[in-house]
């Protein structure tokens, strides 16, 4: 058991997160601008909880989730981290050596299930690696704790021998949340965990992870960008445009009651799995803005449908309009956007 | 033209690879129609054969892959090649039977049955404009000079919603994004006016404001020409939103086929009716469990004898299914489908396995 | 932070979790699937026929190399002044008196216009020769003392000496000489290699790993080292080799020389690899669980292309022997009374001997059968590691 924070606490802190990468150019190799990948990105998450952050590509949801576990070192920002000693340490600014002890608590899942093992490496090794780095050098210890973990995720443990080389993408993925479990962290990154698995297996892996979830207690940090995968998991879900958040929800709200034009046009864009459902609105134009260019004002107004002049000079500020519910919209409290009802489950498919 | 005579008419195609640890039969009795003017949807999770079912219509299976059995008839304009009873004046030819490399399919592939390939970088010349490659595919089938063919081309991405295409016919492939390009893709299937479009997973790689456009261009271009268009995918939603018939497929067979509506709301076979339970779906309700397929996809080595799907199948008929392969029935129907649970013929073509 | 690690009391795994079965194909396939790479790559390796054969006569080549002598017939350095520029001496078999294998002993007249030696073979004297015969007396690796060679004279018929491939204009014999020279000519391919990749292998993996101005630094060094025309250099090297020096110095000075030019390809190739394997991944997770850098570079990045290495590696040798040989034949790397191929082909290098005795020229039939079998080998190697590339 996780002897981590009482239910309810808020065990992720991400303030004003920046992230910026330089572009240069000339044969001296002189700054020229900034790719913005992540632009004053700011959220909390409860222990216990899911949140989920969604967005199209160039959004910057994966880089924000590798400045998190300092994979990336933050431009600017603070990440704060409630560790297992009660304390509150930013990530983003913690030194080498300091780091180091803290990254057992927190662990990532990987998207690409072929790239995230190593092939030269037996399951034994991959698990263990995460015990052997901090410490547990005792190798019959070792092979019990990596058994007790692969029996959690579904695999035998006679499976230990074998090279990844044996295993289909969804049973490889569960190798890695294996060995992101092996150190008994609280907060588990998941980025893109299930985008490159089939569908009938990404079924398979989403439900493992609920079960995980309560039964080890843990944290997750759901970046996705695929909503439907999102709805099944997240508690809450935070929705990402050209480096900054556009709205943060409870799921249902997010779903039902959008409160941006931009999670709106997600919303409908995604097609869903009945043909008697057919969108009737109009796609969304234009294209996805470059995050090293991006428009001014409000990074959306060139493609928002309810654009005024205020949204082309001047950028919003994210702010709570209902309990829970943050957006970043200047006309937040006056639009009626459409968002998707729920149905009860049994009526697809039969 | 009849309109409910087939274009396109796939009976129990096999492709072969032949490989040094065993043969991968990759596709193994396939059958299905393409009405002109239809939108049919192939939907089937890894190692169901979709793409080498394509790569078959169109001739491109590399090797050590051959067609080893079953026929293609496509109703070309081109008809000079043999008929299925060899008949002269019959417009359908058999596309297994022609030469792969020679001038008739060649003739047809790219001019009467064109392309959309899954990677739009992947597909263009980083050394080439879009134009130039755009005005090639004029050129080699329509009987224009060069200044005809590129007033075509720039109508051709007028029409697809490229902006200001004057001048985005000289850009090259990697200065547009990925949006633009998957139109400029499909400007270049359509250039020549073909009866049948393959869509090749046309809206995996890209975001899902994008895929909502790029699914709108091909429903109002597919009216507006009347082209047939085969679309493949692992996505149901896509499916149930592009397509007017639907062919289910699992490791190189079709389980089941029907009307879009009737694949989603009555779906018969028990793979169907799993993977529609499966998919995670905006409009369920939040965090619950998704029903899930026991076991894994078996490994092409690997087929179970009899149905392929029987291990995994939660009303499988031991003594049935795990004997012998069920045939699509029945052929008439609008919906046939393998399954015992259905009927009880058996696919005799494939019955010794 | 404390090292005793307590597994926390999980609740009894109750099957909630459907325990993924995996299909059991029984022993052969689990060997597959708990098979290291090494044993892939060698099972991808088999099924390449040509690869096969000459890995066979690599292997064979090498033993030349490792124990020249025992495969020679007479000492390398002797010489014989009356017996110069005899032709080879076919070996024949079944011979009138029973014999398995014999040579033609050769009787020589002076041609009284051309003052040479002209040897015809006397069909009347019969040499036979067997296996593992006792012959001159070496050294195997400088310690063990033997005298058995692999073919030799039966010393019944009285015949002092015979030559495989005959003699030079100093009597020397030919076989004997292409024997030792295998010995120089191998090594100096393998050390220089050898030295290349050890170059290569850390100044790319530094390049790639830290980048920044480390990465430029070297890479323009890289840059340098590659514009400059390696032949006249290497010339330029090799003849300010003070004529003094013994073999064995002049030896490493050549591998050495060699192998500077060489290592920048390798550097290459190391670098860009440990660039793209630093954003795998796996190689991230592994700095995410607390991996050393250490332990990340040498756990995880370059064991992922060590076959690779390899691979271009056994690709490089026959390269450096073609550089030896060349710079030998020119004269200009080593020298008598070294004997390397090059040597040797640098003294059949006139006119007199192309005409009169063309039999000299066989060391450079050694370098192509060489050069040709390493260059399948490697290409054999390479698809079997790395058949994506």
């Amino acid at each position: 058991m996780n002897s981590n924070a009482p239910n309810g606490q808020v065990l992720l802190d991400v303030k004003h997160l920046q992230k910026y990468f330089p572009i240069r150019k000339g044969f001296f190799k002189r700054v020229v601008g900034h790719v913005r990948a992540v632009d004053d990105v700011s959220f909390d998450i409860k222990a216990g909880e899911t949140l989920g952050l969604v967005g199209e590509s160039g959004c910057g949801k994966t880089t924000t989730a590798r400045c998190i576990l300092r994979a990336l070192k933050p431009t600017g920002g603070q990440v704060l981290f409630r560790t297992e000693a009660d304390r509150l340490v930013d990530m983003a600014t913690l030194p080498g050596e300091e780091l180091r002890p803290l990254r057992r608590e927190m662990q990532m899942i990987f998207q690409d299930p072929f790239a995230s093992l190593n092939p030269r490496m037996n399951l034994l090794d991959i698990v263990g690696e995460p015990l052997l780095v901090n410490g547990l050098k005792d190798r019959r210890r070792r092979t019990e704790r990596v058994a007790e973990v692969l029996g959690l995720v579904g695999l035998r443990p006679e499976y230990m021998r074998r090279f990844p080389h044996a295993f289909s993408g969804g049973q490889r993925q569960r190798i890695v949340i294996a060995r992101a479990l092996a150190l008994n962290p609280r907060l588990i990154v998941a980025d893109e965990p299930v985008s490159a698995l089939d569908v009938s297996v990404q079924a398979q892996v989403l439900n493992l992870m609920l079960e995980l979830q309560q039964r080890l207690h843990l944290t997750y940090l759901f970046v996705a960008h695929d909503l439907s995968v999102v709805k099944h998991i997240a508690d809450r879900v935070a929705v990402m445009y050209v480096g900054k958040i556009a709205e943060i929800a409870p799921t249902p709200d997010l779903f039902g009651t959008p409160k941006h034009p931009y999670t709106a046009a997600l919303l409908s864009a995604v097609p869903v799995a009945d043909p008697r459902v057919r969108s009737t609105q109009p796609p969304l134009s234009g294209d996805v803005p470059s995050p090293a260019n991006p428009p001014n004002g409000c990074y959306f107004h060139p493609r928002c449908p309810h654009v005024i002049d205020r949204c082309r000079t001047e950028a919003p500020v994210l702010t709570e309009i209902s309990p829970g519910h943050y957006v970043s919209c200047h006309r937040a409290h006056e639009l009626e956007l459409p968002g998707i009802g729920e149905l009860p489950a049994a009526d697809l498919g039969d | 033209m009849n309109n409910t005579s087939p274009l396109l008419s796939v009976r129990n195609l096999k492709t072969y690879f032949n490989l040094d640890e065993g043969t991968v039969k990759a596709v193994d009795g396939v059958s299905f129609d393409v009405l002109p003017g239809q939108v049919l949807g192939i939907v089937g999770e890894s190692g169901c054969g979709k793409s080498v079912t394509i790569k078959s219509l169109l001739r491109i299976v590399e090797k050590p892959g051959e067609i080893v059995g079953g026929e293609m008839l496509f109703r070309s304009g081109s008809a000079a090649g043999p008929g299925p009873n060899g008949q002269a004046g019959e417009d359908m030819i058999d596309l297994a039977r022609l030469d792969a490399r020679g001038k008739q399919m060649r003739s047809i592939r790219g001019g009467e049955i064109a392309l959309i390939p899954q990677e739009p970088m992947a597909a263009f010349s980083p050394v080439h404009t879009v134009g130039n490659q755009l005005i090639e595919a004029i050129l080699l089938h329509q009987p224009v000079g060069k200044q005809e063919a590129r007033r075509i081309a720039i109508d051709r991405l007028r029409e697809v919603g490229v902006p200001a295409p004057e001048e985005r016919i000289d850009a090259y492939s990697w200065e547009l994004s990925g949006g633009l390009r998957q139109r400029v893709m499909i400007a270049m299937a359509l250039s020549c006016h073909p009866k049948l479009l393959i869509a090749d997973e046309p809206t995996t790689a890209i975001d899902v404001t994008t895929q909502a456009q790029v699914l709108n261009l091909l429903r109002v271009l597919q009216q507006q020409h009347h082209t047939a268009i085969i679309f493949i995918t692992h996505d149901l939603g896509v499916i149930a939103q592009i397509a007017d018939h639907v062919v289910v497929m699992y490791l190189g067979r079709v389980m089941e086929t029907g009307p879009v509506d009737d694949i989603f709301h009555h779906p018969k076979h028990p793979y169907t009716k799993a993977l529609l339970q499966s998919i995670p779906s905006v409009q369920a309700q939040a965090r619950t469990q998704l029903p899930t397929i026991a076991g894994t996809i078996p490994h092409p080595f690997n087929r179970p004898p009899g149905c392929s799907f029987n291990p995994r199948c939660p009303d499988a008929i031991p003594g049935a299914c795990d004997q012998h392969i069920p045939a699509l029935h029945p052929v008439d129907d609008p919906q046939p489908v393998s399954c015992f649970l259905y009927h009880d013929m058996v696919d005799e073509e494939v019955a010794v396995r | 932070m404390s090292t005793a690690k307590t597994s926390p009391a999980l609740p009894q795994v109750e099957e909630a979790v459907p325990v993924v079965a995996l299909p059991d194909l029984g022993r052969e396939a689990e060997a597959i699937y708990v098979a290291p790479n090494w044993k892939l790559v060698w099972w991808r390796f088999k099924k390449h026929r040509l690869a096969l054969i000459s890995g066979v006569i690599i292997i064979f080549i090498a033993t030349i190399a490792l124990v020249p002598d025992f495969y020679s017939t007479l000492p390398p350095q002797e010489s014989d002044a009356i017996r110069s520029f005899v032709p080879p001496q076919r070996p024949r078999f079944f011979g009138p008196n029973g014999e398995f294998m014999y040579v033609y002993e050769v009787t020589g007249q002076r041609n009284p216009t051309t003052l040479m030696m002209e040897w015809v073979a006397d069909e009347a004297k019969i040499a036979p020769i067997k296996f593992f015969t006792p012959g001159y007396e070496y050294e195997i690796f400088g310690v063990i003392e033997t005298d058995i060679h692999l073919v030799g004279l039966d010393n019944s018929a009285g015949v002092q000496k015979f030559h495989l491939l005959g003699t030079d204009r100093l009597g020397r014999d030919q076989w004997s000489r292409l024997m030792a020279g295998t010995q120089v000519s191998l090594s100096i391919g393998l050390v220089s290699v050898l030295l290349s990749i050890i170059l290569g292998v850390l100044l790319g993996g530094i390049s790639g790993y830290f980048g920044g101005w480390i990465d430029m630094i070297i890479q323009r060094i890289i840059e340098l080292l590659q514009s400059l025309p390696p032949i006249p250099i290497w010339m330029a090297l090799t003849a300010a080799l003070p004529r003094n020096w013994s073999v064995e110095q002049v030896y490493f000075a050549i591998t050495i020389i060699l192998s500077l030019i060489g290592w920048t390809t390798l550097g290459r190739e190391v670098r860009g690899r440990f660039l793209s394997l630093r954003e795998e991944d796996f190689v991230v997770a592994a700095r995410l669980v607390g991996a050393s850098q250490a332990r990340v570079i040498f756990r995880h990045m370059v064991p992922t292309f060590s076959s690779h290495i390899i691979a271009a590696s056994t690709l490089a040798i026959p390269v450096m022997i073609i550089n030896e040989t060349f710079l030998s034949f020119l004269g200009l790397g080593m020298r008598p009374p070294a004997i390397s191929w090059g040597v040797l082909l640098h003294e059949a290098q006139n006119l007199q001997s192309i005409a009169l005795a063309p039999w000299l020229l066989i060391p450079g039939l050694a370098v192509i059968i060489t050069v040709l079998t390493l260059n399948i080998l490697g290409d054999g190697l390479r698809d079997a590691a790395d058949p994506y590339s």
